[in-house]
């Protein structure tokens, strides 16, 4: 079925009885070429391109609980490429060149809403950091505009520009950044790799690898034995758990980050702030609520919820940047555990198992990547040869020093 | 999360920094052959794991002491809290590493 606003129409008038289910539910079967493990935006997005940008036949997606019931339900939305480094940028500009043109590639509304990504400066120190990097994303031919502070106040007048310790002086903008309802890029992904002929299995954890000389050779899961001639294990957040039964340690702490939403307001922001001199960022979603979130909590955790100092660390950031925010309500809070790596940066590689493919390490930034990410992850499965767009994202960068330090951040120094 | 301090009894989480994995205690002898592969190990690579994991804190906002904390990354329980000094002259007697 070809989702349109006819079918909507058509579907409205005769009581909505000709909808179908978006997805099979199949039943494993005893082998697949390529299996991949974890049905999240990354898994989905994995299986959709394999089969339809590199022909890939006899696909299985292995998902432990639902699809989409893990991060890519529980981030806050946000898409954007203002990243700085080589090693990323051409990566997240092809991301966001997928998030342009996702809707109509999958016939599926995920929503994509090129907002604005407004990241604010408050130092002449801090806008000559942003200078640069606007001056490097524009040299990759990504959209980058540095304003002064009247052209942000004239956006966002509400902002506490006179904040004593932290004045606003500007901002750098990316205008073609925004939000994605995150749920239906799942949605959008599994209908599109299903229809496509990939078998979804959902409540189906593997607990083990089956490894012979060196190759890999199936799954061991939560509902038997199956075979595979490729895995592609796409995670985040449980990586080193799923890549102990293939006897890896990862350059990955697992961290939880916690996102809050409050009760619905009426129109305030018609884009995405970050404060620059505390850990807030801040969007509205289209029901009227704040999304915001801050830092990680700072210490390993699988716990999918954070403690109370940072929720009342990201409300401190969120009053000093934005007072008005002062009497709405909280209306939810909820964590989500990151896969830190050592230097903040992901992991799109084959691993010492012929066969055996890694995807993981997105830290806090996975939800931007999924479409690239997939199609890198699947161009790896389906060529054995890295996307040219993700060559950097090895895991032997580590024994090399060839860290992608964007920010010179993972899980530590405890600076997020 | 409540540390409860071997020397000054319970104390918010927020007093302390973190660091990581307590195996962070054990760094590789320098001068050994494989000294390189050794600290990449020891710098890069995480246990990482989901359960009981022995892990250092600094006191920062207090004595300004490591300590060596025993928690449950699924439960966020702390079960226990020894000085780092401790830990590490008890594997220094031992021979072994801590």
């Amino acid at each position: 079925m070809r989702y349109s606003g006819f079918h909507v129409i058509w579907e409205a008038l005769t009581g909505h009885k000709g909808w179908t289910p978006a997805w099979r539910d199949p039943a494993p079967q005893s082998d697949y070429d390529i299996i991949i493990v974890g049905g999240g935006g990354h898994g989905l997005a994995t299986a959709y391109y394999l089969a339809k940008e590199f022909q890939q036949a006899r696909i299985a997606v292995l998902e432990k609980g639902w699809i989409g019931g893990g991060n890519v339900g529980r981030n806050t939305t946000i898409v954007r490429s203002n990243y700085m480094l080589p090693g990323n940028e051409p990566f997240y500009e092809f991301s966001m060149k997928l998030w342009e043109g996702l809707e109509q590639d999958f016939n599926y509304n995920a929503m994509v809403s090129q907002r604005g990504v407004l990241n604010l400066y408050h130092t002449d120190a801090q806008r000559d950091a942003y200078t640069r990097r606007g001056n490097a994303m524009r040299l990759y031919g990504v959209d980058a505009e540095l304003l002064g502070r009247d052209q942000v106040r004239a956006m966002y007048p509400f902002l506490n520009f006179d904040n004593a310790r932290f004045p606003i002086k500007g901002g750098l903008l990316q205008r073609r950044g925004g939000t994605v309802r995150h749920d239906a890029v799942a949605w959008g992904y599994a209908r599109g790799a299903d229809q496509r002929g990939v078998d979804i299995i959902q409540n189906c954890e593997v607990t083990g690898f089956r490894i012979t000389d060196g190759r890999i050779a199936g799954v061991e899961t939560s509902r038997g034995y199956i075979g595979a001639k490729k895995v592609g294990v796409a995670v985040a957040g449980a990586s080193s758990r799923v890549m102990a039964h293939a006897g890896m340690r990862l350059p990955i702490e697992s961290h939880v980050l916690q996102a809050f939403v409050s009760e619905g307001l009426k129109p305030l922001i018609d884009g995405v702030i970050t404060y620059g001199a505390g850990h807030f960022y801040v969007s509205q979603s289209d029901k009227g609520g704040l999304v915001f979130g801050g830092d990680i909590d700072g210490y390993n955790s699988y716990a999918q919820r954070g403690n109370l100092p940072v929720v009342e660390d990201v409300c401190e950031g969120g009053m000093s940047l934005m007072p008005n925010i002062g009497r709405a309500r909280l209306l939810r809070m909820w964590g989500g555990i990151m896969d830190m790596s050592m230097d903040g940066s992901p992991i799109i590689d084959r691993t010492d198992v012929d066969g055996l493919y890694f995807n993981g390490g997105w830290c806090y930034g996975g939800f931007k990547a999924t479409p690239a990410s997939g199609y890198c992850f699947a161009h790896l499965l389906a060529r054995d040869t890295p996307h040219p767009t993700a060559t950097a994202y090895r895991f032997d960068r580590f024994r090399k020093g060839l860290m992608i330090d964007e920010k010179g951040m993972g899980a530590q120094p405890n600076l997020h | 999360m409540i540390i409860n301090h071997p020397l000054l009894g319970p104390r918010d989480a927020q007093e302390f920094t973190y660091l990581g994995d307590a195996n962070l205690l054990n760094r590789p002898n320098p001068d050994a052959p494989d000294a390189a592969e050794r600290f990449y190990e020891y710098l890069y690579l995480r246990d990482n794991p989901a359960g009981l994991h022995r892990e250092l804190w600094y006191h920062e906002q207090g004595d300004r002491s490591w300590l060596v904390v025993t928690r449950n990354t699924l439960t966020h329980e702390i079960t226990k809290v020894e000085l780092a000094r401790d830990v590490a002259r008890a594997a220094q007697a031992a021979g072994e590493s801590a």
